[in-house]
């Protein structure tokens, strides 16, 4: 069982670094092709990142995992939620101007806006539920759609209700919830309520494997029809699995607004584009928390760095998201190649066998 | 008969899957111009020897020869260019394009997608009598247009040996009778085709020869002129039947499942079940016999609380069920041994454990409140492999790495298990080793000693026969028919199960 394991181990690595090195090899002849130096790129990539940039990682690491989990939660049972980015936009929105009515005070007032995050996002992703259970309409189209229709509302809604400021609008400011440094003051502090990302991953872990909920999402997602023979009630799995995904989605800009925006504001102080992080690592990460923990501090790893490269090098920092899109591509069809290549010798295997087996009585 | 006059010639056809001889020996001769119907129960082989001659399957033994040319297919693209065409049961076409485009998709090269294909279409179309309309959207056509098309399409194609695979399952009668109208057309300018279909009334009334297949190999050929459906439906079910053995009875008078006038209906208002009405005590086994496709996995997803019935009633013991869902029915104690392990039964990737779990994933030993009891489920799982004898190198092997048989082993410990007071028992020794087989059997009957009550549907007479107290007959979604074990002879049953003389 041992050497099972540690071969099983192996080869889930070996789609991982086949799609890094594609990864950066790809961006290595982009930068070549385009006149630039690939080497500087790399040395001002790969320097180590000095004490302000490993703070931004950590906290943008806790982000992306947090959208990484909602999606994954989807991916799980077979769902695709594309519409995170609708879902905490909004969800982040309702927060900050609830959180900004200051109805409550200090604690309080923290936990009370994550409820509201989780509950608006679970909510909008709920709709896409809802839509597909009821209407068969498939919740790619309908959370794609929901995601501008979420924009559309908060953009709306801020500026009908918002704090006006020169050519910006966002909503009242909060009091801040004092972070840790670990380094001097100026280097910045890691945010408190990326504990949020700690806090999912874990609870991803212990639903998917732990509870019988998790038992009857992963049956779903693996086959449909044998989760219905099993009991598996397939209308109010959808349901709950768009709804607990969007929830999570809800968090996911929360450890940013407590640690260091203090209101939303859209183009401004909210960070947009997380949503589609998350499902790029959850693909990157297999939808397995230890997995996508990799992909988000690889993820925000990139993006981070990438801000050097504006005074190091003479190279675009959007250059990365080539990497992050090759990457996420690349692991992709490597899983679907190391899998292929599996199911052939299984295949082979069970043929075997079966001529032994068909020989013997003649 | 001359060689000329043969289009296709199988010799010694042999098929093997894991754990399965689907065909062997299969021998068949179909002459140029003539409908020759295939016939056989489900299980019997049809579908893989379809498949080898339409080159989606590889034969391990024997010789294809088509007009006098021996060939190898390994591909449907080899089969087209060699003159085969299929029409599948389920139809292969893309809605959302027009009846051209469906036409020409995969074939552009013959005709190109403009004029020179429309007119193609429109030869075909008249000389056939299928009236067709090339640009008209697939999503607007009925069935039976549908299905033309796909004739049409296999035609288009260059085909001369048509392969219908149980095409009047989807008809209406009027239908029925315009496809065999199109079918004479097809024939008489010179095309031959396979027809296959249990339904014997429709076989005598088109063919010109029939062959009949059962347990994997041709049993015989009949002349439709000379044979009766009563001859017919003995070659397919077997004409020797197994003495039951003589068990003593265990039926008590304890009722555990009543099905009060259960009707259900598909969303186009068909009717799938039509009056059904059962009992099943404790310790009784009542098996329901009848050819595929008749209502039996409908009756079963009904029983299961797949589908909510549209009248009628269902009592478990005193309880009435009827609105029940899956798991709350399994948690009242169903066992649920699924037809289809794979579609059913397994989560084939997940390990052995995991799949001690599976519909049972609110009972003990699996769950403690809301939580998976691992130690528990892994420790049952061991007690399942050692009593069934399941033989797997452990309990964290996928279910996909085992044979059919063990698969299934697990599958009836499973359900077993928790003390269940009705086990519905679909197909149960399908596709599993002899060993297998009569460990399983050997376990029905012991727990039917026990007080089991058991509903068992089958199409291996020897089983039906061998298990069951008293054996109900379906067919088109009816019971038509109840018989005792140890009287019926292969005259009734075959008679029933076809629709045959008055039963």
């Amino acid at each position: 069982m041992r050497t099972f394991n540690l071969k099983a181990i192996g080869l889930s690595l070996v789609a991982p670094a086949i799609a890094i090195v594609v990864s950066l090899l790809v961006t290595t002849l982009v930068i070549a092709a385009v006149g630039s130096s690939p080497s500087d790129f790399w040395s001002t990539m790969f320097e180590v990142p000095k004490p302000r940039s490993r703070i931004d990682i950590i906290n943008q690491t806790g982000m992306i995992y947090i959208a990484a989990v909602a999606a994954a939660i989807g991916f799980r049972m077979g769902l695709f939620n594309i519409g995170l980015e609708g879902q905490y936009t909004l969800a982040s929105y309702a927060a900050a101007a609830f959180a900004g009515g200051a109805y409550l005070s200090g604690f309080a007032n923290v936990a009370v806006t994550l409820l509201i995050a989780i509950a608006v996002g679970a909510a909008w992703s709920g709709i896409a539920g809802v839509l597909r259970t009821t209407r068969g309409v498939s919740e790619v189209i309908s959370t794609i759609m929901l995601n501008s229709i979420a924009i559309t509302l908060v953009g709306y809604l801020l500026n009908r209700y918002g704090v006006h400021e020169g050519n910006t609008v966002r909503t009242t400011k909060i009091d801040l919830v004092t972070g840790f440094s670990p380094y001097e003051d100026r280097d910045g502090q890691i945010w408190t309520l990326t504990i949020i990302a700690v806090l999912v991953g874990v609870g991803f872990w212990l639903l998917l494997n732990k509870t019988r909920f998790g038992f009857d999402l992963r049956a779903s997602g693996q086959s449909d029809s044998v989760a219905k023979a099993s009991g598996v009630n397939p209308t109010r799995m959808i349901i709950t699995a768009m709804a607990l995904s969007g929830g999570i989605a809800g968090l996911i800009w929360m450890p940013a607004l407590f640690g260091k925006a203090s209101s939303f504001g859209l183009g401004t102080s909210f960070q947009a584009g997380l949503g589609f992080l998350g499902i790029a690592v959850a693909l990157l990460g297999r939808n397995r928390p230890l997995g996508m923990l990799f992909g988000a501090v690889l993820f925000a790893f990139l993006s981070v760095k990438s801000n050097d490269l504006t005074f190091a090098t003479d190279v675009s920092p959007s250059i990365v998201q080539i990497t992050q899109g090759v990457a996420v591509l690349a692991v992709v069809i490597a899983y679907e190649v190391v899998r292929r290549w599996r199911a052939q010798l299984e295949q082979r295997a069970v043929g075997q066998d079966l001529v032994t087996a068909t020989e013997a009585p003649a | 008969m001359t060689q000329e006059s043969v289009a296709v010639e199988l010799r010694g056809i042999g098929k093997r899957f894991p754990g399965v001889i689907a065909n062997h020996d299969v021998d068949l001769t179909i002459r140029v111009g003539t409908v020759h119907a295939l016939i056989g129960e489900n299980g019997a082989g049809k579908s893989t020897l379809m498949k080898i001659l339409y080159g989606v399957q590889k034969p391990d033994d024997g010789t294809i020869t088509i007009n006098g040319h021996a060939v190898v297919l390994k591909t449907p693209t080899d089969a087209i260019e060699n003159g085969v065409g299929m029409v599948f049961q389920h139809f292969m076409l893309a809605d959302n394009l027009t009846v051209l485009e469906n036409m020409v998709l995969g074939a552009e090269k013959l005709h190109g997608i403009g004029d020179a294909a429309r007119t193609e279409i429109a030869r075909i179309s008249d000389r056939f009598g299928f009236g067709l309309e090339p640009d008209v959207l697939v999503e607007k056509l009925g069935v039976a247009d549908r299905q033309r098309l796909e004739i049409a399409k296999v035609l288009y194609r260059g085909a001369r040996i048509i392969i219908l695979d149980e095409p009047t399952a989807v008809l209406v009668p009027q239908e029925v009778d315009a496809l065999f109208a199109n079918l004479r057309e097809l024939k008489d300018a010179g095309n031959s085709i396979l027809f296959i279909s249990h339904k014997l009334d429709e076989v005598l009334d088109i063919s010109d020869d029939i062959t009949v297949m059962r347990r994997g190999t041709t049993v015989g050929t009949a002349d439709p002129r000379t044979t009766t459906k009563l001859q017919l439906a003995e070659l397919m079910v077997g004409s020797e039947l197994p003495s039951p053995e003589t068990e003593e009875s265990t039926v008590t008078d304890t009722v555990q499942l009543t099905l009060d006038d259960v009707s259900l209906a598909d969303e186009f208002g068909r009717n799938l079940l039509t009056s059904i009405s059962l009992q099943i005590r404790r310790g009784e086994v009542l098996g329901i016999a009848g050819v595929e496709g008749n209502g039996q996995a409908e009756l079963v997803e009904t029983i299961m609380g797949m589908r909510i019935p549209d009248t009628g009633r269902i009592l478990l013991g005193t309880e009435d069920v009827t609105n029940w869902h899956t798991r709350e029915l399994r948690e009242a104690g169903i066992g649920y041994i699924p037809e289809d392990r794979h579609r059913h039964g397994l989560l084939l990737d997940a390990p052995l454990w995991e799949n001690r779990i599976l519909g049972h994933q609110t009972q003990a030993p699996n769950a403690k409140g809301p939580w998976i009891n691992r130690s528990g489920a892994r420790k049952d799982t061991d007690r399942i492999m050692a009593e069934y004898d399941v033989r797997a190198p452990g309990i964290d092997t996928p279910a996909r790495a085992l044979s059919g048989g063990n698969q299934q082993k697990l599958i009836v410990g499973r359900e077993m298990s928790g003390d269940p007071v009705l086990l519905i028992a679909s197909h149960p020794t399908r596709g599993v080793d002899v060993g297998a087989q009569s460990a399983i059997w050997d376990h029905i009957k012991r727990a039917r000693r026990a007080g089991l009550a058991v509903l068992l549907i089958s199409a291996d007479l020897d089983e039906l026969i061998g298990l069951s107290d008293t054996i109900q007959v379906i067919l088109r979604g009816r019971l038509v028919g109840s018989f005792e074990p140890a009287t019926v002879t292969p005259q009734d049953l075959g008679s029933a199960m076809t629709g045959g003389a008055a039963a």
